[in-house]
């Protein structure tokens, strides 16, 4: 049978032969999607697969050629050397507090600012909105030297409130998001509200916060993810070594001792586990805020 | 005009004015910041490019001549013509191979959620650790890349040392970053109409016909959306290839920097040698090349299919 052949390209195969051959042609359009989304899959897990498996090797494992595929002693005591090189815990913890006042600052500020543009009728608000949101296209490269300079001014250079504090101002993606969470919540609600008396604060905080939490919770995973991966924001700002962030940690632990591979995958793995946890956590709440993010752009 | 309808204007345009005060009272930390954090550090870079400026000496006005001398920089364009390889060649890769990734995850396979978080992993790990990873998977000696190109029979790659291979190393690595991307254009996929692609299928449409008549248009702002974004994010290409690249002594961009992309040189410029004049010419010589892509970006739009709303 030739129609068995599995992976004949379906769209030139069986064309216009009636009902039956297109669902023999999406039958076959399933199965090389099957193949191919598996070997995809395993290349995207192979290097996570390696950096684990590297950080349980030996020092003398790690060069075997050719390599093992899997450690032959898993050295479990790697991950516990990995936090002695540098201030390992030190560090993610400044991260951590940075990560907790960026979400803190962003999620309070981001919906006010939704709500007025949202659930506040006024002249001129979707230009001004528009305006807002032609920010998301501002790349930091622009803005970023005339703040290093003011921050250094304030003698905020060596602190973290150059990270921290421009969370409490708004983030226009994260509005547009919100915007649009709110604005399908019907008007009835805030009028009866209104007429029971309640002002656009009391209706903020009773009515709309209750209801959007769920994009709340979008928010701020995209944010912790957001501030958790920055690199260039804390190496401007953050010059004194015990507030560094974990990824500048990383970045040191790399030029300094680049050919312990084993100790470095160790630490990387570390790394990567507060955000993959939070993933697996949470994934519905992520897949449906990209969703959000990405559709009405 | 009667008393009663002056009245009645008038306590109207009190109720606009409030309203228009009660918006603009929570809208205020975004004044504030836009203010803050984009309108006056425009501004402000612009008139430091026109200066030499070392942050310990008040700036001196000098004119064009940070612009001048960006001209005869070669290092500079290096970084420039490096950044236009990644837009002009990394990002159209990375975009059609999502793409493809999102169009074989919706044909409905089994376990579509299990691919899904395969996919959108690698996307949300911290950058530095990942770009570790990828350091050790490109070693050049003892790298599980060329062990397994050897074991296929082929020669080892310098994928960071062999300046013609190290940005293709890089787009061959961003493939791996591109999680996002997928899920956002498999949740366009799944808007796009049945019904359409049913009606397509009676007339007698194939797959490909399908996608190209069918999918592409109707999925056209949600392409349009990631190309603007994705424009944006490469001209301020940094962090994967200052880790592979920056040593211990500060600098950074690989093998006859190969590697050096715009915004690695503008960090240099500004906070190594504190160039803060020269950096800001950098800064707003980017500025107007964004401003122009995504100008060129609407300009050309008028593939761009706008399903009405009901």
């Amino acid at each position: 049978m030739r129609a068995s052949k599995p992976l004949m390209p379906p769209a030139f195969s069986l064309q216009s032969l009636g009902l039956h051959s297109r669902r023999r042609q999406s039958a076959l359009m399933k199965g090389f999607a099957y193949v191919v989304c598996t070997l995809m899959a395993v290349a995207y897990v192979f290097p996570l697969y390696w950096m684990i498996t590297t950080a349980l090797k030996t020092d003398v494992e790690v060069f075997l050629v050719p390599p093992s595929l899997f450690p032959k002693d898993p050295q479990w005591g790697n991950f516990i050397a990995s936090t002695q090189y540098i201030p390992f815990w030190l560090y993610m913890y400044n991260t951590l507090v940075i990560c907790a006042l960026t979400i803190l600052g962003t999620v309070i500020s981001c919906s006010l600012i939704a709500y007025g543009f949202a659930r506040v009728k006024w002249p001129g608000r979707n230009l001004v909105f528009l305006i807002y949101l032609s920010t998301i296209m501002l790349p930091a490269q622009v803005t970023m030297i005339p703040l290093y300079i003011v921050f250094r001014q304030l003698g905020w250079v060596g602190t973290i409130w150059p990270l921290v504090v421009p969370a409490f101002f708004g983030n226009a993606l994260y509005v547009f998001l919100l915007r649009q969470f709110m604005m399908t919540i019907p008007n009835e609600l805030s009028d009866a509200a209104r007429i029971d008396g309640a002002g656009e604060l009391g209706i903020f905080w009773r009515i709309i916060v209750p209801l959007i939490k769920p994009a709340l919770a979008t928010v701020a995973l995209f944010t912790f993810v957001a501030t958790y991966r920055d690199f260039l924001g804390p190496l401007i700002s953050l010059t004194e070594q015990n507030q560094w962030t974990i990824s500048l940690g990383l970045k040191m632990f790399q030029n300094m001792y680049g050919a312990q591979w084993q100790l470095m995958m160790a630490a990387a793995t570390l790394t990567m586990i507060p955000t993959v946890i939070l993933f697996f956590l949470t994934q519905r709440t992520f897949i449906e805020g990209i969703a959000l993010t990405g559709i009405k752009g | 005009m009667t008393a009663a309808t002056n009245a009645r204007t008038l306590n109207l345009n009190a109720r606009k004015l409030r309203s228009l005060l009660t918006g603009l009272a929570f809208i205020s930390p975004a004044i504030i910041g836009f203010l803050a954090f984009a309108a006056w550090p425009i501004v402000q870079s612009l008139y430091y490019s026109f200066t030499d400026y070392n942050v310990l000496q008040p700036p001196i006005f000098i004119g064009l001549e940070n612009y001048r001398d960006l001209l005869n920089d070669r290092v500079y364009g290096i970084a420039l013509r490096n950044t236009l390889y990644m837009v002009f060649i990394g990002l159209p890769i990375h975009l059609i191979f999502d793409f493809l990734m999102a169009l074989l995850l919706a044909t409905q396979i089994r376990g579509l959620s299990i691919y899904r978080t395969i996919f959108y992993l690698p996307s949300i790990t911290p950058v530095v650790a990942a770009t570790i990873v990828w350091l050790w998977l490109f070693n050049g000696q003892y790298g599980i890349l060329n062990v397994f190109l050897e074991w296929l029979g082929l020669q080892r790659i310098g994928w960071l040392t062999d300046p013609r291979f190290t940005k293709p190393s890089l787009i061959f690595m961003g493939l791996w970053f591109g999680g996002n991307t997928i899920l956002i254009y498999l949740a366009g996929l799944r808007d796009v109409p049945v019904s359409l692609l049913e009606a397509a299928e009676l007339d007698g449409a194939n797959a490909l016909r399908k996608t190209w008549h069918v999918t592409l248009p109707m999925m056209s702002p949600v392409i349009f959306y990631t190309i603007i974004i994705n424009v944006i994010g490469y001209f301020q290409y940094f962090t994967e290839a200052w880790v592979l690249t920056a040593t211990r002594d500060g600098s950074a961009g690989g093998p006859l920097n190969s590697m050096l992309f715009y915004a690695m040189y503008l960090y240099q410029s500004a906070f190594q040698l504190f160039k803060m004049g020269y950096a800001s010419a950098q800064a707003w010589i980017l500025f107007a090349i964004v401003l122009l892509a995504t100008a060129v970006l609407f300009r050309t739009s008028g593939w761009v299919y706008y399903r009405s709303e009901e």
